[in-house]
């Protein structure tokens, strides 16, 4: 028996051992993510002691806040910590919600259509088709955004007696809302398809028979007993593209048009058209002044916002797939 | 319900999912064989809806191919070979600023180093989970860590990485000057870097691990083999697929990342090696640009505005993705043409 094993898996490599190891591993890891929560917040707290909770409300510039508070950072003045983030949390609830709203839509048409409808080739064009937009980097999906579609909107949809309607104000030039919606969606969908088709497949297929021998068609089949049975995998996919998008940084960046401006919906549907920053393109863009002490807790306390939501988004998503495998399902 | 009023259509029915017995020996993913329902007999909403499928269905396709023609086109037009090992420089046109042969080389070294920090750990973490897992909670918490781990923005990680690697412990890993530790390099962003292909990677191997029957393992003890050496002899070598699938979705995405890059390689696009070092670490310890950066900052929004030389570093970066997801697919149906446990 012995000269058949290696000494590599003698008492050295014992199962205790290596039991040991492993767990000290994952030790690590799950005390790497605490640490990086507990920084985050640390860091963040002078700039949420000082605000409060009008950290989260409207009032004056945003970026002019911004400016102030890493200008006294430099100058050895006082430290000035004043922030009210909420143009930039409105302008990430629009594009993320605007973004999610479509992609849920066409998602899930397309993952029915993918596990149920499409004939072969069809279905094995559009598999690949859909990986591969979800791995294309968000920096090239941020450029396209920027020289084809920013101009389009700017040259084409946007009217002169519009841009002159907020002249004063800002400038329309196609970095707008709509622009980051439409190029957020595209890259949070592919995510969303892939897990509905996912739950979509896992649909037991007696269920399914049991409708179809009633003689209901195949549509309202999928819809009343596949769709409806995918649940879970539906809420987990739109949580989990929820999570994408709020902390998508770099396209958001590029095509947002980087203006710390609260777009209005109530001036009518001009707002799609205005610019506006959201939270995670609010840290690339001011990445520079971490070396200034309040810029940096600012800084922090816009990224302890978005761990937050992210966090809280993928542990819903998680919720809902664990109960998803517990009715058999993926 | 209301069943469907028209006086019972012969319906086919619908030939079901994978579990039934016989297989041809391609399945489509779908699972449905031979006829399917005609749609002569359904409702006009229901064929409106069939319809919207269709129309976003090649959508989806229509922006896949339009990226890539676009790209391809663009590339062809402004990449020069010489861009690939030229670096960049200081000018005032396009043709004096040389290419982004430091880009290039800037994401290999990132994805190299990224990915032998998460494979190694991802696999190690994926075994814990399926093989061991003791005690439960201890279970739980990790799964839920990795769930935390994919779910947080790729920009906090970017500012933690900022709070450690400024560490003075950590000082060895990146430029000091005057006790002041400069915290951008090589080391920092593919240590973070590797975190975000972490969870990719256990997903891909716990897939694969819970993929292997029982009745494997048992036979493996059974002639007095340690756990360990099962899972190092037996377990691993059977999901190799899936740690491949892991690796390459996982370096897709460090190569694709930009917000570590931008916060944790340093603002520059060049290479900038730290003196009185040997090679090759007063490279990894100096500060550098990836493509993903350099497309960033050679758009129009970005510092340097060289549309052209953005093109052709996307169109390289894009290919890059294309090999990869070629490579994923060769996985897969290699994988399906071996087989799998479970016949």
């Amino acid at each position: 028996m012995e000269e058949q094993y290696p000494t590599e898996y003698g008492p050295k490599w014992s199962d205790q051992r290596v039991e040991r190891m492993l767990g000290a591993l994952v030790l690590t890891v799950v005390g790497l993510l605490l640490a990086l929560i507990v920084t985050v917040f640390v860091r963040a707290w002078p700039s949420f002691s000082h605000n409060g909770l009008a950290w989260f409300g409207a009032g004056g510039n945003v970026d002019d806040q911004l400016n102030a508070i890493f200008l006294s950072g430099q100058n050895g003045l006082e430290y000035v910590y004043t922030f009210h983030a909420w143009p930039l949390i409105w302008s990430t609830l629009l594009i993320t919600g605007g973004a999610v709203l479509i992609s849920l839509f066409s998602a899930l048409f397309v993952a029915v259509f993918i596990v149920e409808f499409a004939p072969d080739w069809m279905s094995n064009v559009l598999q690949p088709v859909i990986r591969f937009l979800a791995s294309v980097p968000s920096v090239i999906y941020g450029l396209i955004g920027v020289v084809v579609l920013v101009p389009f909107i700017g040259n084409h949809l946007v009217t002169e007696p519009q841009k002159a309607s907020v002249a004063g104000i800002i400038s329309l030039t196609g970095y707008s809302l709509v622009a980051a919606v439409l190029v957020l969606t595209v890259m949070i969908a592919p995510l969303m398809v892939s897990i509905f088709s996912d739950g979509l497949r896992a649909v037991k297929p007696g269920w399914l028979e049991g409708s179809l021998a009633l003689g209901i068609n195949r549509w309202r089949t999928t819809w009343k007993i596949g769709v409806r049975s995918a649940r879970p995998a539906i809420i987990a996919g739109t949580v989990l593209a929820v999570a994408r998008a709020i902390g998508e940084a770099v396209m958001l960046a590029m095509i947002s048009g980087s203006v710390g401006f609260a777009p209005n919906p109530a001036d009518g549907l001009i707002f799609i058209y205005e610019p506006s920053r959201p939270l995670a393109p609010t840290i690339v863009k001011n990445i520079d002044q971490l070396s200034s002490p309040p810029a940096n807790a600012t800084l922090f306390a816009i990224a302890a916002v978005l761990l937050f939501s992210a966090a809280t988004f993928s542990l819903t998503g998680y919720m809902a797939r664990r109960a998803m495998r517990k009715y058999g399902a993926a | 319900m209301e069943p469907v009023r028209t006086p019972a259509p012969p319906e086919k029915p619908r030939a079901v999912a994978p579990s039934t017995a016989p297989q041809p020996p391609t399945p489509s993913p779908g699972g449905h064989t031979g006829a399917v329902e005609g749609t002569a007999t359904w409702a006009l909403s229901d064929r409106i809806g069939l319809a919207i499928c269709w129309a976003l269905g090649l959508l989806f396709c229509a922006i896949a191919v339009a990226i890539v023609v676009y790209l391809l086109v663009q590339g062809i037009k402004f990449l020069r070979p010489e861009m690939l090992w030229t670096p960049a420089a200081a000018g005032f046109s396009e043709s004096e600023t040389g290419g982004f042969s430091d880009a290039l080389f800037g994401t290999l070294i990132v994805a190299v180093m990224g990915i032998s920090l998460a494979l190694p750990a991802g696999v190690a973490v994926a075994v814990w989970l399926v093989e061991y897992g003791r005690p439960a909670p201890l279970a739980r918490i990790t799964e839920m860590t990795i769930e935390a781990i994919a779910g947080i923005p790729s920009i906090v990680l970017a500012l933690f990485g900022t709070v450690i690697f400024s560490s003075t412990a950590l000082g060895f890993l990146s430029r000091t000057s005057e006790g002041v530790v400069f915290g951008r390099s090589f080391f920092a962003a593919s240590a973070m870097l590797s975190l975000v292909a972490l969870p990719l990677i256990v997903a891909s191997v716990r897939e694969g691990l819970n993929s292997i029957p029982r009745h494997v393992r048992e036979a493996s003890y059974a002639v007095g083999k340690t756990k360990a050496a099962t899972t190092r002899r037996i377990l691993l070598p059977t999901c190799r697929p899936q740690v491949a699938t892991g690796a390459m979705l996982g370096l897709g995405r460090i190569i694709g990342d930009t917000a570590i890059i931008v916060v944790l390689l340093g603002a520059t696009q060049n290479f900038a090696p730290v003196e009185g070092v040997g090679f090759p670490f007063n490279y990894l310890r100096g500060a550098g640009t990836t493509l993903t950066n350099f497309v960033y900052e050679a758009s129009p929004t970005g510092n340097l505005n060289q549309p052209q030389k953005a093109y052709a570093a996307a169109f390289v970066l894009l290919l890059m993705v294309l090999a990869l997801n070629a490579a994923v697919d060769v996985v897969h149906r290699r994988a399906r043409k071996v087989g799998t446990w479970s016949h």
